[in-house]
């Protein structure tokens, strides 16, 4: 007798994909920026797809096919995984510290930078005439 | 700064001027806002001169272990005084519009 197609031994390794390479897309959204759990709950879904597959193959190899290839997708699975956790929850952790940062009731630094059309503004052309400027240091695009 | 672009209207509507500072070159900023219809100025510190100055450095972050700036984001009143900070431990968590909103109610009224 022919043996099925293993289908969440796939389905779930799509998932998996999908769990990594959709950061880019969810981190555009603060919400799920700040704890990443659109892309852990994909994660999860791939994960038990893949157990489902697992067991299928593993328990009814004569009905599901699935038993290597199912290893080797999960194994991969389980490496990305691994990946995007050390990623997320260890690398963009490393910051370092700030000491030398003004505080709260110190004057901040007087500047001179360049804007996108290359015209100089400094700090004080930006408060006169406002409340309050607020500064965002980004890491850039490079 | 996604977020900060959507709330520009009320940053004008208080009098709050909201700039973007990184290692970045001019040409390369002015592509980043048209691409991501940014509307605030981007300011430019190619050598992270300013950026060390305001304690912000992450040294060997960037490109071929260039020096640039970690996330961070100052509000500082029209005397020139650093009103709120913001310093996250964490790259992907960056101040929401919101909480420089509520702290700029904190001090004096709306406009001058």
């Amino acid at each position: 007798m022919k043996r099925r197609w293993n289908w969440p031994i796939w389905v779930g390794f799509v998932f998996v994909l999908g769990g990594l390479f959709s950061y880019g897309f969810f981190a555009r959204f603060p919400i799920a920026r700040d704890f990443p759990w659109a892309n852990l709950l994909l994660f999860g879904i791939g994960g038990a797809l893949l157990f489902v597959g697992l067991f299928r193959a593993f328990g009814r190899p004569q009905l599901y096919r699935g038993k290597i290839v199912g290893t080797i997708l999960t194994a991969i699975a389980l490496f990305l995984f691994a990946f995007f956790s050390y990623e997320i929850f260890y690398v963009l952790r490393q910051v370092p510290p700030s000491t030398g940062a003004p505080r709260v009731g110190q004057k901040a630094p007087e500047f001179t930078l360049l804007d996108q059309n290359e015209k100089p503004i400094t700090l004080a052309a930006l408060l006169s005439g406002s409340k309050a400027a607020v500064l965002i240091f980004y890491r850039g695009f490079w | 700064m996604r977020s900060f672009q959507q709330r520009l209207p009320n940053f004008n509507a208080r009098g709050i001027r909201v700039i973007g500072i990184s290692v970045d070159r001019p040409e390369i900023n002015k592509r980043q806002s048209q691409k991501l219809g940014y509307t605030f100025p981007l300011l430019s510190d190619p050598q992270a001169g300013l950026i060390r100055r305001y304690g912000v450095l992450h040294s060997g972050a960037g490109p071929k272990g260039a020096d640039i700036a970690r996330p961070a984001e100052f509000l500082i009143d029209s005397s020139g005084v650093v009103r709120w900070v913001n310093l996250t431990e964490n790259i992907a968590v960056r101040a929401r519009p919101e909480q420089v909103l509520d702290a700029s109610n904190q001090f004096g009224p709306v406009g001058r």
